[in-house]
């Protein structure tokens, strides 16, 4: 990875008429994304971890040797010589070799079925030998091994992790934090075994298990031993270069090591007796090599924060500056919460005034402005806690904090991106879009990390040039969402080029085309088919792609109720058309691998047995979910079956800026999760309680009480006036509660627009909602019976043939689609 | 997977050797794209009638090895034409294949002309 950002730096300040670049690698492929490794057991090909492909070499004129290991280097000719006997001779040479994995000397570690994770070929290997086992015991409960211990989950085998020092992540975490991640992975089904010394590897030529110092065993088909590095100096020493006793090339701090013509880069090189096994501190290298050899400034390599934050096994972990804040004396303050397993420490200076370092886990949002905090000294609000428990009984603003970074803040860590970089191509080059910046700096093209920041940053900056932030839709309309839906309505227009000739330019793009689209059906609720170029593939085909380009098919189940015979009939077309079937959330039944030429068959059997189309695939009312309510439950007050049939009913088929949820709850029990929908209602004695505004998805937000003890009418009235008020007013692709987040005023003022009326509108809104009540078809049904229709729906224009790629393989008795 | 892009290779105008009669422009949508199979590959043709252009690529997205491509939305960007794979919304350049907003892979193009109300794809 540092040897190709060395060529991607190099290149980028010089062409081969000045340097020839002669890259060696023993592996087979180009470099890759080590950090990333674990994703080739989730699905990820070789090809996608690729850093770039061998044709980025080519057009770079960068001469690419894999497969091939130097053996020698001779430094009086300045030769390198490859395992074939050809030597090839240099003007400087880079040593980024990387590390090999580090393995203990533990008696029985030649024996089959114990492996190393470090390359691709070893992934090749694991993947293959795990078809044979059903438990895997990974040696390291580092950084390392647990993402090897993710890669064993993913291959569903049983996971167990052995780690030698009493807590996970050692020089991350410590005590307290490394138990909050212990809980939490333990909960994903790994067991962790802490304090264990491995003794020896049992088997008879393949291992079976493993036993400790203490006495203990473990028993366990496959062994991956992932439990540190070892730097790849055995080159470097071969031909008299000094290493360091722990492992790497010697350097100083312009990473030239004895030889000024060699240098060495990355997790090869070590630093005043240090190896820096990170990408940033490896990319950082790599620059400033490059800037000697075109003579640029060089800024000396002085070591390298190795602050760090990643997402382990679904849990996010941080630590950064001096997380056990012992390098000098300081005061730590820590929030700790076992019940949803969140970690956070800061360490203070002792007067109170610096950050000094700290750790996160399970919660690592504020990393970005705690390292920054912490990296450039700045000043500690009055109550310190704010920083990890966030501001409380007033409202956060969001990206707080990037006004007040010094311009020498860096934003990005992998590719050393400061907040000055980037505001001097925003206030001087005229930069003024996320991708630019992108473009530009290379801020965010590593882990991504910072984006967040960067985006923040841009938003400000362009604030303070006093350039209006607009919302535009895109390149293609200067106009926000809610501007383009009142122009449809006063002008009357009904289709995309008509909006596009009138006030818009170009040709529209990804981001317009559905925007538009939803605002046409929320306004006039025409059958979307009409123009089915401009929708998303999902709402061209009416029903939700999957991987390998095939659809799965959701018809409506109103409240989720469903009679026996309706159950049968979905059974017996998913069994005639071989689909994959599965419980959805929403209380319906999805049927995955459908091709798209049998949807319209698939369809007409459903419409002919009494269903509609669920919308499953449109950014519009999905389901309306109930508990059993009054009718069976002996704790139910109301009938909230029937209540939610009614509701999903009413909006079935209505078209918004985004998916919209409901649920209808029986009692104040609230089994069908009503805080958690757009809309909620849930049963008092007197009548319906409404919420609004929940969501579940990657930032789950409770829904609030609109109104409470509201009659049926009233209740249905407020949910009109409320869906068609986020209708007219949201951002495209924004759901209720980010809406709500954002509008001025917040809960009080929808109360004061819905229940209140004062804007005066609440009976247009309602006049609104009745219009798309009174014009609803069910799309499906009108594709089923129109035969220029139920054309479109083929793979191939020219041939009667099923797309020949698509490839499936079992699991647990159905069909699923091959990785990809 | 990889053999399967390597199948794809951008024809050049100059040097196509074959017309294929692809489709009666009418299977075409408006804007909007459809695929095609010629031997053991998959086209991707596009009927982009606002601009009164037609353009002809790979259906397969080399993002995730999927063959999608024709029922991607199209548009432009700073008047490139593109189109935009529906599964991660990669956008490509229709006239070079360049991957316009990322680092993937480029794709392949091919000629493609209207005679006769039949659509022809040029392969070398």
């Amino acid at each position: 990875m540092v040897g190709y950002k060395f060529c991607e730096k190099l290149r980028a300040k010089t062409t081969e008429e000045h340097i020839d670049i002669t890259v060696f690698g023993e592996e087979p492929w180009p470099a890759y994304d080590r950090v990333h490794l674990s994703a080739y057991f989730s699905g990820s090909t070789a090809k996608d971890l690729m850093m770039a492909p061998r044709s980025w070499y080519e057009e770079n004129n960068i001469d690419l040797h894999t497969n091939e290991l130097i053996v020698q280097i001779n430094r009086e000719d300045k030769q390198v010589i490859t395992h074939t006997g050809v030597d090839y001779t240099y003007d400087k040479l880079i040593i980024a070799t990387g590390s090999g994995a580090f393995v203990p000397p533990i008696n029985g570690v030649d024996k089959k079925g114990v492996f190393v994770y470090r390359t691709l070929e070893d992934l090749d290997a694991i993947l293959d030998y795990s078809k044979k086992a059903k438990s895997a015991a990974v040696i390291g409960g580092g950084l390392l091994g647990l993402e090897a211990a993710k890669a064993v989950l993913d291959m569903n085998l049983a996971a167990h992790v052995v780690e030698f020092a009493p807590r996970l992540m050692p020089r991350q975490l410590d005590e307290a934090g490394s138990s909050i991640l212990q809980g939490k992975l333990e909960a994903l089904g790994i067991n962790i075994l802490l304090s264990k010394n491995t003794q020896k590897i049992t088997g008879n030529g393949k291992l079976t298990g493993l036993e400790f110092t203490d006495g203990s065993k473990l028993e366990t088909d496959m062994l991956i031993i992932s439990a540190g590095i070892k730097p790849r100096d055995e080159l470097a020493a071969e031909c008299g270069l000094a290493t360091a006793a722990r492992g790497g090339v010697i350097v100083n701090e312009f990473l030239q090591t004895e030889d000024p013509d060699i240098y060495a880069i990355g997790e090869a090189a070590s630093y005043k007796e240090m190896v820096y096994g990170l990408v940033a501190p490896g990319y950082e290298m790599a620059s400033q090599v490059v800037n000697q050899i075109v003579n640029d400034e060089v800024k000396p390599f002085m070591g390298f924060d190795m602050s760090t934050k990643l997402k382990l096994i679904g849990v996010d972990v941080a630590s950064f500056g001096d997380p056990f804040g012992q390098i000098e004396p300081t005061i730590p303050i820590v929030y700790e919460n076992k019940n949803s397993g969140i970690y956070k420490r800061i360490n203070i200076s002792t007067d109170g005034k610096r950050l000094v370092g700290g750790i996160l886990v399970g919660e690592a949002s504020a990393y970005n402005m705690l390292l920054q905090m912490t990296q450039n000294k700045m000043p500690l609000p009055p109550e310190p806690e704010d920083l990890i428990l966030g501001a409380r009984g007033g409202k956060e603003a969001a990206g707080a904090g990037v006004e007040n970074l010094p311009d020498e803040a860096q934003i990005c860590s992998c590719e050393n991106v400061t907040k000055g970089d980037i505001c001097k191509i925003i206030t001087e080059d005229g930069v003024s879009k996320v991708d630019e910046i992108k473009a530009c700096t290379k801020a965010g093209t590593g882990c991504g990390g910072c984006m967040p920041m960067v985006n923040d940053l841009l938003k400000y900056q362009l604030k303070a040039m006093g350039r209006a932030v607009k919302n535009v839709l895109c390149e293609h309309f200067e106009y926000s969402r809610q501007e383009l839906l009142d122009i449809v309505k006063i002008k009357k227009i009904k289709t995309f080029d008509s909006l596009l000739d009138e006030v818009g330019q170009g040709d529209g793009c990804e981001t317009c085309k559905p925007a538009v689209a939803s605002i046409l059906s929320s306004t006039w609720n025409e059958l979307i088919t009409e123009q089915d170029t401009i929708q998303d593939t999902n709402d061209r085909f009416l029903a939700n792609i999957q991987r390998g380009g095939t659809y799965s098919v959701v018809p409506r189940i109103p409240g989720g109720e469903i009679t026996p015979e309706k159950l049968i009939v979905i059974g017996e077309v998913a069994k005639k058309y071989k689909l994959y079937t599965k419980i959805t959330g929403g209380q319906r039944i999805d049927m995955f691998g459908a091709r798209v030429d049998l949807l319209p068959d698939i369809w007409e059997e459903l419409i002919n047995a009494g269903f509609e189309s669920g919308h499953a695939y449109g950014k519009s009312l999905r389901t309306v979910k109930s508990c059993v309510g009054s009718t069976w439950c002996r704790y139910g007050v109301q009938d909230s079956v029937s209540f939610a049939i009614q509701v999903e009913e009413r909006y079935r088929g209505l078209r918004s800026p985004h998916k919209l949820k409901g649920a209808v709850s029986g009692c104040i029990r609230e089994c069908a999760e009503a805080q958690s929908k757009d809309f909620g209602i849930i049963a008092t004695e007197k009548g319906w309680n409404l919420y609004i505004c929940g969501n579940g998805g990657s930032k789950p937000q409770h829904a609030l009480l609109l109104i409470n003890d509201v009659d049926t009418e009233t209740c249905l009235k407020f949910i009109d006036r409320f869906l068609m008020f986020y209708i007219r007013t949201a951002e495209p692709l924004t759901r209720t509660a980010t809406w709500l987040n954002k509008l001025e005023g917040g809960l009080d003022y929808v109360r004061d627009v819905v229940v209140n009326d004062s804007l005066g509108i609440g009976e247009e809104l309602e006049r609104e909602m009745q219009f798309m009540i009174d014009t609803y078809s069910c799309e499906w049904k009108d594709v089923v019976n129109n035969p220029a229709l139920r054309a479109k729906f083929k793979h191939f224009v020219n041939a009667d043939v099923e797309d020949p790629s698509l490839k499936w393989t079992d699991m647990r008795g159905q069909k699923i689609p091959a990785a990809w | 997977m990889i053999s399967e892009l390597e199948k794809y290779k951008t024809a050049d105008t100059s040097k196509v050797s074959t017309w294929y009669k692809a489709a009666e422009v009418s299977a075409i949508p408006e804007n909007g794209g459809a695929c095609i199979k010629y031997n053991d590959l998959q086209i991707a043709i596009f009927n982009f009638s606002r601009r009164n252009e037609w353009y002809a690529c790979q259906n397969l997205c080399p993002h995730k090895m999927q063959m999608i491509l024709s029922r991607g939305m199209i548009g432009s960007s700073e008047g490139e034409p593109k189109v935009a794979c529906p599964f991660h919304k990669k956008t490509f350049s229709l006239k070079t294949g360049k991957n316009i907003n990322g680092d993937t892979c480029d794709i392949a193009t091919y000629p493609i002309k209207i005679e006769e109300g039949f659509v022809y794809v040029g392969f070398e």
